[in-house]
Parts: C-alpha cells; sequence; structure tokens
C-alpha cells in the first residue's frame, strides 16, 4: 500500500461549482485547460434569460447601427396628409401567393364628432417590397445610397406601420433613429465613469490609510448633490448656441463627474476584498512590483465584474435620457431620441386618438430589460471561482 | 455485537442519496447501512468528500434540496414505536418535531451556529420552550440547569451575555447544552473539535462523552481524525467516496483492519506518530552546523498602540508577538507549534516582513556569511531576501490565483526575476513540476483543475523556484487530509534531501511537527515557552503548558487513551485575561 502518488482527494470533487458536467475524457481535459472567460462563458449560457436578453441588446445595436437602412423614411420627412394615421398591417399573401402589400387609408368623417379619421381601405393594396430605393440617405454620413430593407414600391404611396404622429411622420423611422441617439449618447459618460471610477476606486481600495480617507469624503460629498435640479441648471447655463445634441452630451460628461462614485465604491470593495488575499502577497513575496501586482494579478480578477456594471449603467442612462427629455430639459427636437418621441404622447387626447405614439415607451421597456437581464446574467457569471 | 433489538435505536438500511445539479448527478451515499444503539457511539469516520456529513444529515432531513434520498430507510425506535424517517416531509410537522426533540445535533463551526443578535439564555430558552412547551421561567431554570451541566462558570449572569462575549471552546458548549435541551435521545455531533484547538478539544470531547454515557444516549460522532475516533468511539464506519468500507468495533478497526482502506487511513496517521526515518537518517549524515542561518532576537509585535500626546501617556497595545528568540541551522528544521492566536503565524510573517515588527531583530546570514538585519533591509534588499526565503501558504486555494495557469503562477517568480524566458522558462517549470511529482503536461491547466493536495505541491514548485535557502512553511498541511499531509511532509523531506535547505514549520498539530521537525519552539499567548529536541518535546516536555498540550493531542490506540488522562494547564491569574 504505497501512498505515494495516491492522492485520495483526487477523485472528490475539490473543483468550484461551475455547472460544468463532469463528462470523463475529452471534456475534463477542456475544463482543466479553461481560462477565467471560458468558464464564465459556460456559466453564462447557462442563464438563458441572459442569453435572450444579450441577443436583444445586439438587434437593438444593430438598429441603431443601420438606422439609415432600416428606416422606411427619413426622420423628419412630414407629410401634411396623414397626421395620426393609424398603424397599417403587412400582408404577406396576396392573389397570385406570396407578395408584400399594405392597405391604403380612406378619410371618413366620425358621426358623433364629426372629426376627420383614417380607416384602413382593404379594397385598396399598395405594394411594398424589400430593399426598395427610397429617400436618399449617407450611411454614418459616408456612404451615398437610397435602398432601404423596406418601403412601398411607389415612394410617393403613404405606409405607416407603426403609425404616424401629429405631422404626418413615420413612427416606426422615428422609433429607429432614435435607438441610435438613446442607445450612444450616454456611452461617453459611461465611458468616462468607468475611467474615473477604476482609478479613484482602485488607489482608494489598494494603498487605504489617508488616499482612501480622502477620495471616500469626496465621494460622500458628490453622492449628497440632488441630481435633478442640478440637470436643471446646467440645462439653462449652458449656451443656447449649441446644438441640442451638444447640450445633451456636455450634461452627460458633466454628470458622469458624479456618475463614477458608484462604481468607484465598488472597485475599492475589490481592490479591498484582493489585496490581502494569499495569492497577492505570494505575488509580492515573489518580488512583482506594486504595479505587476495590480495590473497582473488585481485587475484580471475583477475586469468581468466591471463589464456586468457597466452592462448594469447603460439602462440606467437610457432610462435618465427618456426621463429627461420627457420633462423636456434632455434632448430637445428636431433631435430624435426614445425620450423625445414620447414628449408627442404628454398629453391625453393625443394618447387617446393615437395610442401608438406610446411605442417608444414599449422600446425603452424592452431594451432596459433585456439589458438587465443581460447584466444580471454577466454579474453571475463573472466570477466563475466564486459559490 | 449480540445486543438486544431494544437497545438499537436507529437503523439505516441500504441508504443511497444523490446530488443532482442541472446535468450531472453525484451519488453522494452509497448503499449504506448501520445501526446505532443506546448509550453507544458509532464513530463515521472518513476523509474530505467521503459522504460522511450528508449520511448524518439525512438522518435529520437537513440534506440541501438539491439531495435527494434515491434507495433505503432509517428507521427510528423511540418509545416502543418506530418512525420510518425517509418516508416523512423533510418541511413536514413530524420531522420538526424529531429535531431537537428526540435528535440532537451539534455543528462543527460554534461561531456560526449561534445568532449574535440574542443573548445565549433566550437561543436555549427557545428550545425548550418550543418542544417542552415550557413557561418562560421554567425554560430559563431549566438553560441554567444546561449551563451548568455543560460546565460554564456561573451560569445565571453567563445566561444573559451574548454570543461574541463566549469563546469558541465555550461557544461549543453552548451548542451541546441546546442540542441536548430536550434530553434526545440520539445526538449527532459532526466534527464538533475540528475548529477547535487541541486542549480545547480534549475538554469539549471529554464533556460529550461523559453526558452521553450519564444520559444514555445514542451517539453519532463525524470526525476525520483518527485519534478522536480511537478516544471516544465504541464502534466505528470507515467510509470513503460514499461508501461504508468497513465497520466494526473500535478495537478491531485499529487492531485488526480488513479493509486496505482502513489500513491507509491508520497507516497514515500512525506514521505521523514518530520522527520520520528519513529524517533521522538525513540528520546522522549531516554534518555538525556552524552558524544559524536565521537568528531571531526579542521579536515584538504590537498591535493597537496608542501614542499619546508629546510621547506621555502612550499606552501599549495586544501584543501578538512578545520578546520571541529562536536560531534557524543550515538544514534544519524547525518547528513553531502553538494554539491559536499564540502568535505563531505573526512569527512568520515577521521574519518575511509582511508584518512590520514593532521591536526585536531579524538576522540573516547571506551565503557569503555576512549577516543583515531583515528590519532594516531596503526594498531591492528586502527583494534579494525574498528570493532566499520563501514562504508556503496554508490554503492551498487561496494562495494561488485562479486566473492565472500553473506554468504562470509557478514561473511567476522566474519571469520576474528575469531567471528565464520562453521555452527555457518552460523548461524550468516542468523540472520544478517533477521535482515535486506533478506531471509537466499539466504546465497549460489552470488551478481548478487540481486537487487540494496536487495544489499544495503546485504552492511548494513555487517556493522552490528561485532556489531557496530557507522556506517557511505556514501551517503547510493543515488544509490536508490525513494521507495527503504525510505525502507533503515526504515530499518536503524528499526537496530538503536534494536541496539542501532549512525549514521553519509552523504548526497547530504536534505530530505533524514531531514527524518533521528536529527542534521546537513551543508558543503560548505570543512568547516561546520552550525550545527543543523535538522527540524530547514530545514526549517529556519540561514546562507545564506544554505537557498540558501534548497530552491533550488524541492518540490513535483504542487500548491507550491518553486524552481522558491529560494534564490540565491551569493559567496564572494575570495571563487569564
Amino acid at each position: 500500500m504505497s501512498l505515494h502518488d495516491n492522492d485520495l482527494t483526487l477523485t472528490t470533487s475539490a473543483k468550484p461549482e461551475t455547472g460544468v458536467p463532469e463528462m470523463a475524457g475529452v471534456r475534463s481535459a477542456t475544463y482543466q485547460r479553461a481560462g477565467q472567460w471560458r468558464l464564465a462563458w459556460w456559466k453564462f449560457k447557462r442563464h438563458k434569460l441572459a442569453v435572450a436578453g444579450g441577443i436583444v441588446v445586439l438587434l437593438v445595436y444593430f438598429v441603431a447601427a443601420f438606422a439609415e437602412f432600416l428606416a422606411p423614411q427619413d426622420a423628419g420627412a412630414y407629410s401634411a396628409r396623414y397626421t395620426y394615421a393609424p398603424p397599417q398591417r403587412l400582408h404577406f399573401w396576396d392573389e397570385s401567393g406570396f407578395g408584400l402589400f399594405v392597405n391604403a387609408y380612406k378619410t371618413e368623417i366620425n358621426k358623433e364628432s364629426f372629426a376627420r379619421e383614417f380607416v384602413i381601405d382593404p379594397e385598396q393594396k399598395i405594394p411594398v417590397g424589400l430593399f426598395v430605393k427610397g429617400a436618399p440617405y449617407k450611411l454614418w454620413g459616408l456612404i451615398p445610397s437610397d435602398i432601404h430593407l423596406i418601403g412601398p414600391l411607389d415612394p410617393g404611396q403613404p405606409m405607416y406601420l407603426w403609425g404616424a404622429d401629429r405631422l404626418g411622420r413615420d413612427m416606426l423611422s422615428r422609433v429607429i433613429y432614435g435607438t441610435r441617439i438613446s442607445m450612444t449618447i450616454g456611452l461617453v459618460g459611461v465611458g468616462l465613469s468607468l475611467f474615473f471610477g477604476i482609478l479613484l476606486g482602485g488607489l482608494s481600495g489598494y494603498y487605504g490609510g489617508q488616499v482612501d480617507n480622502i477620495i471616500q469624503r469626496v465621494i460622500e460629498f458628490l453622492l449628497a448633490i440632488p441630481t435633478i435640479p442640478l440637470w436643471m441648471g446646467l440645462a439653462a447655463a449652458i449656451p443656447p448656441s449649441l446644438s441640442p445634441v451638444q447640450v445633451y452630451f456636455m450634461i452627460t460628461v458633466i454628470l458622469s463627474l458624479i456618475g463614477w462614485t458608484g462604481l468607484a465604491r465598488v472597485i475599492r470593495g475589490r481592490f479591498m476584498a484582493v489585496k490581502n488575499e494569499d495569492f497577492v502577497v505570494a505575488a509580492r513575496l515573489d518580488g512583482a512590483s506594486e504595479m505587476g501586482i495590480m495590473l497582473r494579478h488585481i485587475a484580471p480578477s475583477f475586469a468581468s465584474h466591471i463589464i456586468a456594471s457597466v452592462t448594469l449603467a447603460i439602462p440606467v442612462m437610457i432610462l435618465s435620457e427618456t426621463a429627461l427629455s420627457f420633462l423636456g430639459i434632455g434632448l430637445r427636437p428636431p433631435v430624435v431620441s426614445w425620450g423625445v418621441l414620447l414628449q408627442e404622447a404628454q398629453n391625453i387626447r393625443s394618447v387617446a386618438t393615437a395610442p401608438w405614439l406610446l411605442l417608444p415607451g414599449i422600446a425603452v421597456i424592452i431594451t432596459v430589460l433585456a439589458l438587465n437581464f443581460l447584466g444580471d446574467g454577466l454579474r453571475d457569471a463573472a466570477d466563475p471561482y466564486s459559490e | 455485537m449480540e445486543t438486544a433489538a431494544a437497545d438499537v435505536v436507529v437503523t439505516v438500511n441500504d441508504l443511497s442519496l444523490d446530488f443532482e445539479s442541472n446535468r450531472s448527478v453525484v451519488h453522494a451515499v452509497k448503499n449504506v447501512s448501520f445501526r446505532m444503539k443506546r448509550g453507544k457511539t458509532l464513530c463515521l469516520v472518513g476523509e474530505s468528500g467521503s459522504g460522511k456529513s450528508v449520511t448524518a444529515r439525512s438522518l435529520m432531513r437537513l440534506v440541501d434540496q438539491a439531495g435527494r434520498i434515491t434507495k433505503g430507510r432509517i428507521i427510528l425506535n423511540i418509545d416502543g414505536k418506530s418512525v420510518d424517517i425517509t418516508a416523512l416531509d423533510p418541511k413536514g410537522k413530524e420531522v420538526r418535531r424529531l429535531r431537537g426533540a428526540r435528535i440532537g445535533l451539534i455543528f462543527q463551526e460554534p461561531m456560526s451556529s449561534l445568532s449574535p443578535f440574542h443573548s445565549i439564555g433566550d437561543q436555549i430558552d427557545e428550545v425548550t420552550q418550543l418542544h417542552l412547551g415550557l413557561d418562560k421561567k421554567a425554560a430559563r431554570a431549566r438553560t441554567i440547569e444546561l449551563l451548568r451541566q455543560v460546565e460554564i462558570a456561573n451560569p445565571e449572569v453567563m445566561a444573559d451575555r451574548y454570543s461574541f462575549e463566549y469563546s469558541g471552546g465555550m461557544r461549543q458548549r453552548v451548542c451541546i447544552a441546546m442540542a441536548l435541551a430536550c434530553n434526545p435521545d440520539i445526538l449527532i455531533a459532526d466534527e464538533p473539535t475540528t475548529a477547535l484547538d487541541v486542549t480545547t478539544q480534549a475538554e469539549i470531547l471529554d464533556l460529550i462523552k461523559r453526558l452521553q454515557e450519564s444520559r444514555g444516549m445514542a451517539m453519532l460522532l463525524i470526525t476525520h481524525d483518527m485519534g478522536v475516533v480511537a478516544e471516544v468511539a465504541d464502534e466505528v464506519a470507515v467510509m470513503r467516496r460514499g461508501e461504508i468500507v468497513e465497520f466494526g468495533t473500535v478495537d478491531e478497526i485499529f487492531h485488526a483492519p480488513r479493509h486496505p482502506y482502513t489500513r491507509q487511513l491508520l497507516d497514515a496517521t500512525l506514521k505521523l506518530e514518530h520522527k520520520s526515518e528519513r529524517r533521522i537518517a538525513m540528520k546522522a549524515a549531516a554534518p555538525s552546523h556552524a552558524q544559524p542561518v536565521l537568528s531571531v532576537r526579542g521579536l515584538t509585535k504590537r498591535y493597537g498602540d496608542v501614542k499619546g500626546f508629546l510621547g506621555l501617556g502612550t499606552t501599549q497595545g495586544f501584543r501578538a508577538v512578545d520578546g520571541v528568540d529562536f536560531d534557524l541551522y543550515p538544514g534544519e528544521n524547525l518547528g513553531i507549534v502553538g494554539e491559536s492566536g499564540s502568535g505563531k503565524t505573526t512569527v512568520g510573517r515577521l521574519i518575511l516582513r509582511i508584518a512590520e515588527p514593532t521591536a526585536g531583530r531579524v538576522l540573516y546570514r547571506r551565503e557569503t556569511g555576512e549577516q543583515v538585519d531583515v528590519a532594516t533591509l531596503t526594498k531591492p534588499e528586502l527583494r534579494r531576501f525574498h528570493q532566499e526565503v520563501r514562504l508556503i501558504f496554508q490554503d492551498p486555494f487561496a494562495s494561488l490565483n485562479p486566473r492565472m495557469t500553473v506554468k504562470q503562477i509557478v514561473g511567476d517568480p522566474l519571469y520576474i526575476h528575469r531567471r528565464a524566458q520562453g521555452r527555457e522558462l518552460e523548461e524550468r517549470v516542468a523540472e520544478l513540476l517533477r521535482l515535486v511529482g506533478l506531471d509537466p503536461s499539466m504546465m497549460d491547466r489552470y488551478p481548478h483543475a487540481f486537487s487540494g493536495g496536487q495544489r499544495q505541491r503546485l504552492g511548494i514548485a513555487r517556493a522552490l523556484a528561485l532556489d531557496p535557502r530557507v522556506i517557511i512553511a505556514d501551517e503547510a498541511t493543515s488544509a490536508l487530509d490525513v494521507s495527503i499531509r504525510s505525502q507533503i511532509l515526504d515530499l518536503l523531506l524528499d526537496v530538503q534531501e536534494r536541496l539542501g535547505l532549512s525549514f521553519i514549520f509552523i504548526s497547530h498539530d504536534i505530530s505533524v511537527v514531531r514527524y518533521f521537525c528536529d527542534r521546537v519552539a513551543v508558543m503560548h499567548k505570543g512568547r516561546v515557552v520552550e525550545t527543543g529536541d523535538a522527540e524530547k518535546i514530545c514526549t517529556d516536555p519540561d514546562e507545564a503548558y506544554t505537557k498540558a498540550l501534548i497530552s491533550a493531542v488524541p492518540s490513535p490506540d483504542p487500548r491507550n487513551k491518553r486524552m481522558l488522562h491529560r494534564h490540565r494547564f491551569y493559567a496564572t491569574p494575570e495571563s487569564v485575561n
């Protein structure tokens, strides 16, 4: 009974629970060679809702990237003839087989209110095609084109799949253009928050003592400033000569100078937890420099957490954009964003007669939920060595 | 073995339990059968992951949701009735009535099983109020009586105290009192002394044993320590990988083991009962040494010093290490033993200056013969010192960065000091892995692919990477199972023989120190109370504290129970607080 080379714990489960099934042979070899990111990916894949959220988020950003191509019309194109036109249904089959078309509108006078109303006319068909020529545009301001994913074959005819607003503008096109602004304008803010958060949080957590004390007091001071009045003040203080997008951009940048505090606290906590871990002490005894310890040993241990917290910061930024634009102190027309579009839905009368004006709200809800699910999944998967 | 059927309190028949996760099934318990008798102690012994705790918990239906009893029955015979526990709803009323009232449970971790929000008295009152329906006054009277039974001094006063005002041993006494509150027929103790110091362990085991005998309870004691088994068991079931491989009386198990695994466990335990023969041979071959490689003089570390205004009214804080002196000679293994809080780990950290000493000197003799004081080294000098004096950590899981491959971990010191790069680095790492008994092809794996023992080998490989002269091993084997423990010790001796190292071996485990070390320094409350030859310290110590410590170590021989006839060390009044 030689005890050597008979490591009994070998067969018992001394591995962290990563949800990876213990299949013999090939799979276990991959498991043993799997690094942090691969383990996290395996764990993430088990979180079905997060995967679905991730797909939705990717789709939304795809829409934002190709807004000009995907939108049937220009965001600003208006038509006095079709104010508050209701959504049309897209039909896929006509008498001769597959063929896209929508029904045209006819106007009727409501017998009670004597108001003019649009009614779908089932008799008339407007043929619709894919990759049709329409209004010319420049993709990303560079590539000139006039091909749209979907549109009426005759550009003069009306097609309002999500209805029209009070100026006869196509809601679908406006929501698509709004996606671009809403999904990107705060990214700079998040990026800045991230930079300050990691830098100051890292310093605070690693060095501790007086440095930590000063940074934490600064954070507390910043957190004590009420945000909504600050926003309103800033909106009033910014020179009116700037374009609305520039104004909003400036506000998000200024706000991110406050927004880093939350992230900084998280990072500080992680640093404090990790800096006294045995493996960090081991690295120090190995002779690693302070910078080497931070970059090679500590930072990788929460890189995944940072990704997760960024994912959770984006919905906050979308919601604040929406809220502020809705209040009239964020973005302003003619910029198209989800919040600006929802401004249209502020009064009861227009909501009662044209409920499709609330569609941008649904876009907000779906996107925010998808990002939150994704963020939750990422956070759970972020540290494959926990549990 | 022929006992009246009436004496059998619990019969476990062919019990199997599976843990199901999403896609895999772990058979935690496989076809386990045993009986527990009134007034007798059954020990379930096995190494980590053997399924002993799960078996015990299934008696109370306390297994996690994921665990499912697939087969077998657990029959409880009390008050002339028999109940099949497996048939009961784990959340139902009947099971809740059984828990606490008929079956008492003592956990391993006395810290986490008591609430810090309620006084100790209130927590015990609750048990008797719930199960026995006592009113407040009667419950408190019973609580005080119970606290007296578990030998807590001044029970009337202590009942109003909170768990954080109790020491580890006292907390475990409270847990015992709670488990006994309703006069259970069965007592389950799940590693009740593993978290405790050896002297406290002796007291607690002593207490449990006496209470069990006087009350005629059946006890199921779960442990990994063969010494504890020998001291308290009547019958023993040896578990391995979810199965009971051998069942017998304690004498049979220790003196006529049949299963090879039982023999292996015993060998591993008995091996640590005396000094390594290898070491004796090595020692004999070694020339008598010249000057010490490391001398520690008056090393002191105080925490919480408060400096007064202009140096007036300065108060000294807690002395974790208090004027420690010792020498380490080349090629020697020096053990530092002591109980938790004795300052032994801090000594190791002070030598390496992971913590800054408050006072004292650590003199290190370089290969050239010049002597330097570690406490005054500059940063680059300290880096050089750290190459020659290395540390092996206690926890093989926390000390390896889970995000780096084995090659990166073991090769990191080489990389940092630019000793090797690329292919050369790879070759050097392969050589180190072979040296510690691992396959070099495992180089690109991550630490999670390794077991505890293998990880500790990786930690050793990392310590050896820079050709050190001295290695400080801080509880390097205490997180490991007993069979692996001796493998790692043999590995260290092997490495020492080949590379001519000196070790400072810090441990609370007397048997490990006895096996591995030549000389031992015994620490108590920050001071070294006795230094001497390892064999002498372990068999015939001079100091009262050392005597108490040594005699509290359980002896793995049921015919020679040592612990229950131990020396007791009564602290001087000055050191009580």
